[in-house]
């Protein structure tokens, strides 16, 4: 059956002994695109993952990956997928391009090894031993085994963790050319920039379920609150611009001649607040008007306490 | 006109027997690679070998030295690769993830289990090579069927990989290291390999007599350097070890 779906799960339950990792969780990926999945450590992410994967069996609700039970019908779904685990999953003493070319093995119309070794530049670690090579390359000797065997969906669980800022974005670049050729992505991240950069769609999950979902223009606009900033002289009256203002807007002078205002800032604000410069003689040395980033949503809708 | 993108889907598992022998072509080149484990199954069966049958160190009653170990040091060979070697390689798969990552793959459980089994029997064969060309460069005569031998070292390896996985499968890995390497130093001892059992009290006689390893080394003797036919108390004693063995572990066993 083809559904346009090609992650589906409903109302799924894990627990662990009495913790309950997964409480619930509603999630949709649709074919073709880059999902993005955020949350806290201990948010459920990586179990629920892993029950896509069909590493787990749920204890409540339903998975159809590809259309397919991941446990009932593991044998015709794991040729269709690609795993990149957090914990790579290769054997320290292992060879990088031996393990690569064993994954081909596995499978029937494999990517050709030595262009993927190139592209993701392995090429100087083909006889180095997994524990030898960088984090960087075991990351992506990790999602070259993902990529190998030519999968309809992969899942990346935290793709990009300890990476320098030059593996990142060859791992985005990378990604975006998956989705091109019509690969579906579920990733993991903690890094906002990360899921706002690559994903069509986030879901923010917390507590073991998904408490936002949406494309990151979506999540960053509604009901926000905008942010203006501004500089002048030292000691305005902002009590006078706030007259002018709506009433749910909040001034403040972060520090001498440094101020901001918080509420909805559009078009009209904007000019009250040059015309309000302009009445008492202010040149505005700098104007900018920031708007919500995924990390100002995701900290709004998770909290700020720290996490196990 | 559209050319096909480099990662575009085209998914499918390779044939299963091309799995299953990539797996275990895989996991003996490992093993052959790995020096700890060649000290185990080759090393310590040859200088055992070689030393117990150029010094009388151990009284091995009537007739010459060699025809009482060879059976024996085949014994050990099985017990190395079967249940040390591969309960340690195996622990530490599991440890690092490697077993969980195959999980994944095409590949399915069973098939990586028939790869190990096949790799154990690669291993094996090599070893028996080995063996048999110093021990008969020692003198040795051995005797009897070859079936019979071949019987007696399958069902063995089914009783020492049932209980090396088990191991392996429930224990961390650095327990299992240490496990794996007291238990064969004990049956090395105590398992009539390069001793023979009669220097054991009567009592222990019969207890160690049921152990996996004095089944294999005195049917193997009983075969080798008696001629008997077919030693069916060591043979069922090694169908018993080994259903336990293969039935605990498929029940008990932990991938991740």
């Amino acid at each position: 059956m083809q559904t346009s779906a090609a992650v589906e799960v409903a109302g799924l339950v894990k627990r662990y002994g009495d913790k309950t990792a997964v409480d619930g969780l509603d999630l949709s990926v649709l074919r073709g695109t880059v999902t993005a999945f955020l949350g806290p450590n201990g948010a459920g992410k990586t179990t629920t993952i892993e029950t896509c994967e069909g590493y787990r069996s749920p204890d409540a609700g339903t998975v159809r990956v590809l259309g397919l039970d991941p446990v009932a019908d593991g044998a015709a779904l794991r040729p269709r997928i690609g795993v990149m685990l957090q914990s790579g999953g290769i054997y320290p003493t292992a060879r990088a391009e031996e393990t690569l070319r064993h994954m081909a093995t596995l499978h029937a119309h494999p990517l050709d090894v030595p262009s993927l070794v190139e592209r993701l530049g392995l090429g100087s670690c083909g006889r180095t031993p997994y524990r030898r090579l960088s984090g960087g390359q075991q990351q992506r000797l990790a999602l070259a085994l993902a990529l190998v065997g030519r999968p309809e969906l992969v899942f990346l669980d935290e793709p990009t963790a300890g990476l320098d800022p030059q593996a990142r974005h060859a791992t985005w670049d990378l990604v975006r050319e998956l989705r091109t050729d019509g690969v579906t992505v579920l990733l993991t991240t903690h890094a906002m920039d990360e899921a706002e950069e690559l994903s069509d769609d986030v879901a923010i999950v917390d507590g073991g379920r998904v408490i936002a979902q949406g494309t990151p223009e979506e999540l960053c606009k509604g009901g926000a609150e905008n942010t203006l900033r501004f500089g002048g002289r030292p000691g305005l009256d902002l009590g006078s611009l706030l007259k002018a203002l709506p009433a749910e807007t909040v001034a403040v002078e972060l520090s001498p001649g440094s101020y901001r205002l918080t509420g909805t800032v559009d078009p009209q604000l904007l000019a009250t607040v040059t015309s309000w410069c302009a009445q008492n003689g202010v040149l505005p040395d700098r104007i900018s008007v920031e708007r919500r980033t995924l990390e100002d949503v995701f900290l709004e809708l998770t909290g700020r306490e720290l996490r196990s | 006109m559209s050319v096909e993108g480099t990662y575009a889907p085209k998914p499918g598992a390779a044939p299963l027997p091309r799995m299953i022998r990539a797996q275990a072509l895989l996991e003996t080149r490992t093993l052959l690679r790995n020096g700890e484990q060649l000290l185990l199954t080759v090393v310590i069966p040859t200088l055992l070998l070689v030393l117990f049958s150029a010094v009388d160190i151990v009284d091995t009653g009537a007739g010459e030295r060699v025809d009482f170990l060879a059976p024996g040091i085949l014994a050990l060979a099985v017990l190395s690769t079967a249940f040390t070697g591969q309960a340690i390689s195996t622990g530490f798969e599991r440890r690092y993830g490697v077993l969980k990552r195959l999980g994944a793959s095409p590949l399915p459980r069973w098939g990586l289990m028939a790869a190990k089994t096949c790799s154990v029997l690669v291993i094996e064969a090599l070893q028996i090579v080995l063996l048999t060309v110093v021990a008969l460069a020692l003198g040795w005569s051995p005797h009897g069927n070859p079936a019979a031998v071949a019987l007696l070292l399958v069902l063995g390896t089914a009783a020492f990989s049932g209980l090396g996985l088990l191991m392996a499968g429930t224990l961390r890995a650095e327990a299992t290291l240490a496990a794996a390497n007291l238990v064969f130093i004990l049956l090395l001892i105590g398992g009539g390999v390069v001793v023979p059992m009669d220097k054991f009290p009567q009592g222990a006689q019969d207890a160690l007599g049921l152990l996996p390893i004095a089944a294999l080394s005195d049917g193997l003797r009983d075969v080798l350097r008696h001629g008997a036919g077919l030693p069916w108390a060591d043979l069922g004693i090694l169908a018993v070890w080994a259903v336990l063995g293969l039935g605990a572990a498929a029940r008990f066993f932990r991938w991740e």
